[in-house]
């Protein structure tokens, strides 16, 4: 059965007559979650989860036509069985799960197995095709444990106090940030830039909470900063605001620090490989816990992760989409958006 | 090996030399002395021979994965190092193993003469013991070398921080004869095995980029003019019959250069002299890309003695049987490097820096022009009554280059770096029309920002056409500016030329692929040098 076909637009569904994280302008779009290359300007309306809604309001405008679902709450659409599963990727984000005719098809967006402590855990969710990101499809990554992963990043922090250093991470405003404040809660005060603070009142707006953190204002007092941890977007890596930090070491946090020539690329003092996506064995885990008969493979490793899926024997294609093929940019692009 | 792990981490972070040394200094500070002695041989290249083959690591690290090996060079190219993505794929460690680094090193020296079984059974137990960090640094002292940037220099510049003794000396110290396990660690950094007092070099003088007119510089004769050569600036320093030769980087190369050392030797003088090291055949200059196969082996082969004989271009005295002559007159010096090197030397690849007989300032134009012809990079100009100063010194001294070739040229292969580079494309193959389609004519590195790389890796991403493996061919859009020193027609080369030293001067946006160079307008620069 054809439920999906992949079109100009978006993942489209036939019967439901509805896009999935379209990239061009549409009539309905369920959005998976709140980065900029899944969740577009332009949609008439936007079915999203509902920790998602505030952020996409926050992002997107306040004007837009949006509705929103618990997860596991079922909503018909055209004749087709709508719900949201936990992706464990940032707040809000959803697997998005269409059912219809007894045949089911479940699309990720983006999602990460491993629990971050903030997020709704991920949940493995049983279909017909599974439509699954790729990011870091290559056997080279896999994370280390959140626990040991957080040591490494306060033992940082207090090795840079020793040497009376600001520890500076750069991480994505939405996702990353969040999952640092919780890493860093009760290590030091925390401070972190504008992007961030908007984001997180958004985010809190919607009942969530969230460690506490300071707003870093542009006339912050040197004597102030010293010693503590901030929190920045990876976009504002060599701005003024940085190097006004007195004595700042910087680490970028990215999956793609896990590689040694990454972290040496960019002139920072550390690298953490904190990931909001799935590792590889994070990937495997998923696409076979679905027990899908075939597996459509999104942005990243798309090549390799299909190859590899149809060597071992699950069926697969790779699938073209406009979703972000490299982590930094999408952080760019994103950040330009939050301050303007 | 905590603490030797800290410090290749400490060290591959930065890009800044004096982090890089102030790492070293904390492990000089904290490290055992024995395993000091042994960081001083990984990092001077003095590494055992390595007891495992590379194709059998690989081969274990599959067979535990049990990845297929398609994957694993998928993975390999994304890494750019084999250690390195052995050590990412395999499974997490079961159990942990402490060991110092001379331990480790004392049980690979071990290893080496051992059955395959053996050795895989020694590899496998290590892998499974030691963490991700710890496992890279375990394949990295296998074999192969740390790709951390750091030089004999910044190692030397180290250990004279931290033991106050002269930086010159410790060169010597540890390029000198010494074993490991016949030597301490104090012994070594006072250089008890060595005689400093017979290599101590002298500082290089350097010139600047001429900056005016050559009227301005004054009347003719008052100048020396040379041929400015590109090989390896060196000092050759003869005390007590001992030889050896520094280079400008303030490393000894002696060993490099064997056949410099036996011209030497038959001289009764004692002395110091600076020139320049080049690749030598037949009378006449090779380039610099045939210099660089000579460069940084641990062994010259006879074979690469005899297909690449290195020379000596001289160019000034120093010192003369134990007297530092640098104060003396350039006229002087030339003398007494005239008695050495034309009267008293009869081995053709040590010769002396020819003169340039001129009488008008307007006759030095066609002849740096034509210096190309024969593989020299332009003139150098010194003042007859110059010192030999210290370092760069504006006014007496000048280099007078020829300006480069330069031809647009678009961007159809692109491929990932090694090292620091690894994540982002750098390594870009050029072409130029021919007929109605592209013909290869470069490949070039650097001279872009990290910023433009970045621009461009991200170009590369959205506009590869084939996938897999490490060259990416990309839509033919991109244009730039390649600069070169030489060419010159080739067989060998699809395009039928041969470019020396092909560089990117710029990335011009403002041009289209149509406004590139034609292969025809490439190959009159052979008869029109500029």
């Amino acid at each position: 059965m054809k439920l999906v076909k992949f079109t100009k637009k978006g993942i489209y569904c036939i019967p439901g007559k509805f896009y999935l994280d379209p990239w061009l302008p549409v009539d309905y779009a369920i959005i998976s979650h709140g980065h900029a290359d899944h969740a577009r300007n332009g949609m008439k309306y936007y079915l999203c989860q509902t920790d998602s809604k505030a952020i996409l309001k926050h992002r997107l405008g306040a004007d837009i036509h949006i509705e929103s679902l618990n997860y596991n709450e079922p909503k018909m659409i055209n004749g087709v069985q709508v719900s949201f599963f936990p992706a464990g990727h940032v707040i809000g984000s959803a697997q998005i799960r269409l059912e219809y005719k007894g045949f089911v098809v479940v699309f990720t967006g983006d999602y990460k197995v491993k629990n971050d402590y903030l997020t709704v855990p991920f949940e493995p969710v049983k279909c017909h095709e599974f439509i699954t990101e790729s990011t870091f499809g290559l056997p080279i990554y896999n994370w280390l444990p959140e626990a040991q992963l957080q040591q490494q990043m306060q033992d940082w922090v207090i090795k840079n106090q020793s040497h009376n250093r600001t520890s500076v991470f750069l991480g994505y405003s939405l996702g990353k940030a969040q999952r640092i404040m919780k890493m860093m809660e009760h290590v030091d005060q925390i401070y972190v830039h504008s992007a961030i603070h908007n984001l997180n009142t958004a985010i809190e707006g919607s009942g969530i909470s969230l460690p506490k953190t300071e707003l870093l204002t542009y006339d912050f007092k040197k004597e102030d900063l010293q010693n503590k941890i901030v929190i920045m977007p990876p976009g504002l890596l060599g701005s003024k605001l940085l190097k006004k930090i007195p004595n700042a070491a910087t680490a970028i946090c990215s999956g793609w620090m896990q590689i040694r020539g990454n972290r040496r690329w960019q002139a920072v003092d550390a690298g953490f490989a904190v990931s909001d996506h799935a590792d590889w064995n994070g990937l495997l885990s998923a696409v076979k816990a679905t027990e899908a008969e075939k597996v459509y493979v999104t942005h990243g490793s798309q090549a390799t992760f299909s190859k590899y899926l149809n060597e071992i024997g699950i069926p697969s294609a790779e699938v073209k989409t406009e979703y972000g093929t490299e982590e930094e940019e999408k952080e760019v692009v994103t950040d330009k958006n939050v301050s303007s | 090996m905590k603490h030797f792990s800290d410090l290749i981490s400490a060290i591959e972070i930065t890009n800044k030399t004096n982090a890089k040394i102030d790492a070293l200094v904390d492990y000089l500070n904290i490290a055992p002395n024995k395993d000091k002695l042994w960081l001083i041989t990984l990092f001077t290249g003095k590494r055992p021979p390595r007891p495992v083959k590379t194709t059998l690591m690989r081969q274990w690290c599959m067979e535990i994965t049990g990845y297929p090996e398609w994957l694993f060079l998928e993975s390999y190219s994304s890494v750019g190092d084999l250690g390195e993505t052995i050590a990412l794929m395999l499974p997490d460690p079961t159990h942990h193993i402490e060991k110092s680094l001379s331990d480790w090193m004392t049980e690979l020296l071990a290893l080496k003469p051992k059955s395959d079984a053996d050795k895989k059974e020694y590899v496998r137990h290590a892998w499974s013991g030691l963490e991700m960090q710890e496992r890279l640094i375990f394949n990295k002292l296998i074999g192969g070398s740390f790709r951390i940037g750091v030089s004999k220099k910044t190692l030397v510049n180290a250990l004279s921080k931290y033991s106050g003794i002269d930086a010159n000396q410790l060169m010597h110290s540890i390029i000198g004869n010494w074993d490991i396990n016949s030597i301490s660690f104090e012994d070594l950094l006072h250089g008890e095995h060595i005689n400093y007092d017979n290599s101590k070099p002298y500082p290089f003088c350097l010139a600047y980029a001429l900056e005016k007119e050559l009227p301005e510089l004054g009347t003719p004769d008052a100048w020396q003019v040379e041929y400015k050569w590109d090989g390896i600036r060196g000092q050759i320093v003869k005390r007590n019959g001992e030889i050896f030769i520094w280079s400008r980087g303030e490393e000894l190369v002696t060993s490099q250069f064997p056949e410099l050392v036996a011209s030497m030797e038959s001289l009764k003088e004692d002395f110091v002299i600076d020139g320049e090291i080049l690749a030598l055949k037949d009378n006449a200059v090779l380039l610099f890309n045939d210099l660089q196969k000579r460069l940084n082996r641990k062994n010259v082969s006879k074979k690469m003695l005899e297909e690449i004989p290195v020379g000596f271009y001289g160019y000034d005295v120093l010192e003369w049987n134990g007297e530092d002559v640098r104060s003396e007159p350039l006229s002087y010096r030339r003398q007494l490097l005239e008695e050495l090197l034309t009267s008293e030397l009869k081995h053709d690849n040590v010769v002396i820096s020819e003169i340039i007989e001129f009488q008008e300032w307007n006759e030095l134009d066609a002849i740096r022009n034509s210096a190309r012809e024969f593989n020299s990079e332009g003139l150098m100009l010194k003042q007859k009554n110059s010192p030999y100063h210290t370092g760069r010194k504006k006014g007496d001294w000048w280099k007078w280059k020829v300006d480069p070739l330069t031809i647009d040229a678009v961007m159809i292969y692109a491929q990932k770096g090694s090292g620091r580079r690894s994540s982002k494309y750098t390594d870009y193959t050029f072409a130029v029309k021919k007929d109605d389609g592209l013909v290869t004519v470069a490949k070039a590195y650097s001279g872009l920002t990290d910023i433009e790389i970045t621009e461009i890796s991200r170009f590369v991403n959205k506009n590869a056409i084939e996938k897999f493996g490490p060259v990416r061919t990309v839509k033919p859009e991109l244009v730039f500016e390649i600069a070169f020193e030489g060419i010159a027609l080739s067989n060998r080369h699809k395009s039928g030329v041969a470019l020396r030293f092909p560089r990117i001067v710029r990335w011009r946006r403002d041009k289209t692929v149509a406004e590139i160079d034609t292969i025809e307008q490439v190959k009159l620069l052979i008869t029109n040098p500029n």
